[in-house]
């Protein structure tokens, strides 16, 4: 053994997946299409790697909508995942889910939860479960102090009684008939623990003190850009977070990384091969299609990624992924 | 720039601490990693006796290491506090504990 830690700890990740022989990284197919319809969000999180706010305005215009659901009944493709902003927002979701779901594959929508409780919002959840939506909702953490520190004051309440909606009309079950699953991520500058321990005292606590249920839990690296870059900057963390990441780089997630599957469509129909690469404005580019209009499979399939540093984030630890960990 | 033996960045050396003594490194690595994963007690148990035996023992390491476990895990701050509240009654306890000694000794030897 003759690592040397500083190296590690100062690397890019162009450096790092050459040294386990996996750049170029290229994607393996595109499984999961997924659509950020909106960057409008009736929240500000302060981690919120697209920045998304009551105040953003873009969102997916109905001839690109279209286009991605001739995209999305690509034989290829089993699973759409809608996110935003708070996709909900947007005004054409429900006519979007209807139309998705007509194609029989799975279907997914991220719920910042506490929108649901808005009165327009609010007929959205029997919408989704008719069509048989997975709902995955927002919860960074499962004690109101930390949760609300990220995402805001009264937050936390509005998303346990959102959650207790959700289960009045079958959604968190364990029949698993209508998947709720949460997200947790870190309220800080730290790395999430194990998603099967926070898993176990979400579902304890959540059950006891609010008596409300989910299936899943998915634990997400935060990743520094957006908003959170601006909160590590501000708080004095970045330098140390960004060493955290490398250190914490581990090559048995690479092989799994969500961008070989996915292929991510922003507001304006541009193409990425994820939503941080879209946050950070980094198209596909390796001479594939970068636009859903030019949708073509075969040579999207097996695309170069765009790899940069904020890519430790989802190697760190057990990886992560809009699905949860990796490893 | 100052110097000093105890440095932040140290820690990042500890994963490759059996560089000399690979068989012996390995050992206490595997052991390490049973000891503190889940068992018949949960990680966030071990963790909280982890940080609160960090304390105990004074190890910058440790309670950085194992401050953001408990973090990680959803631990949370009072939970922190509390054990560590264990921890520090447990070395008041056992100094108090050995003033039984004095206690034996002045019976004996005083008249």
């Amino acid at each position: 053994m003759n690592a040397d830690p500083q190296a590690l700890a100062t690397e890019s990740f162009i450096d790092r997946l050459k040294a386990c022989g996996f750049y170029p990284l290229r994607a393996e197919t595109v499984e999961i299409l997924q659509l950020n319809i909106t960057r409008r969000c009736n929240l500000n999180c302060k981690h919120c790697h697209v920045q998304a706010g009551p105040s953003r305005t873009e969102r997916m215009s109905r001839e690109v909508l279209k286009l991605c659901i001739r995209a999305a009944a690509h034989p290829a493709v089993s699973t759409i995942d809608i996110t935003g902003g708070a996709p909900e927002l947007h005004p054409d979701i429900a006519w979007l889910v209807q139309s998705l779901a007509g194609l029989g594959k799975r279907l997914i929508v991220r719920s910042n939860l506490v929108v649901l409780l808005e009165p327009a919002q609010r007929p959205l959840m029997e919408v989704f479960a008719a069509n048989r939506v997975e709902l995955v909702g927002s919860l960074p953490d499962c004690r109101p102090e930390r949760s609300e520190r990220q995402r805001g004051a009264g937050t936390f309440p509005r998303s346990i009684e959102a959650i207790r909606e959700l289960n009045r009309i079958g959604y968190g079950r364990s029949d698993g008939s209508l998947k709720l699953d949460l997200v947790h991520n870190p309220a800080g500058a730290f790395l999430p623990g194990s998603q099967a321990a926070l898993e176990s005292e979400y579902r304890r606590i959540l059950q006891q003190r609010y008596g409300v249920s989910f299936n899943q839990l998915f634990s997400l690296v935060n990743c520094p850009i957006g908003r959170y870059w601006h909160y590590l900057t501000a708080s004095g963390n970045l330098e140390d977070y960004l060493r955290m990441l490398r250190c914490a780089f581990n090559a048995r997630t690479v092989e799994k990384l969500m961008c070989r599957r996915t292929l991510s469509v922003g507001c304006d129909g541009r193409l990425y091969d994820c939503d941080f690469n879209q946050a950070a404005d980094l198209t596909v580019n390796s001479g594939a299609p970068n636009h859903i209009q030019d949708f073509e499979f075969g040579r999207l399939a097996d695309r170069e990624i765009v790899v940069r540093n904020h890519c430790f984030a989802c190697t760190a630890g057990a990886g992560s992924s809009c699905q949860g960990s990796l490893a | 720039m100052s110097e000093t033996y105890y440095e932040r960045r140290d820690l990042e050396d500890f994963a490759y601490i059996g560089e000399y003594a690979p068989e012996a490194g390995a050992k206490f690595f595997d052991y390490y990693g049973v000891a503190t994963s889940a068992g018949v007690l949960t990680e966030r148990e071990k963790a909280l006796i982890a940080l609160a035996v960090a304390t105990v023992r004074h190890c910058p390491y440790c309670i950085d290491a194992y401050t953001h476990k408990c973090l990680s895990l959803g631990v949370a701050n009072d939970e922190m506090m509390e054990a560590v509240h264990v921890g520090a009654a447990m070395v008041a306890g056992d100094t108090l504990a050995h003033a039984t000694q004095i206690r034996k000794i002045i019976k004996k030897k005083e008249m």
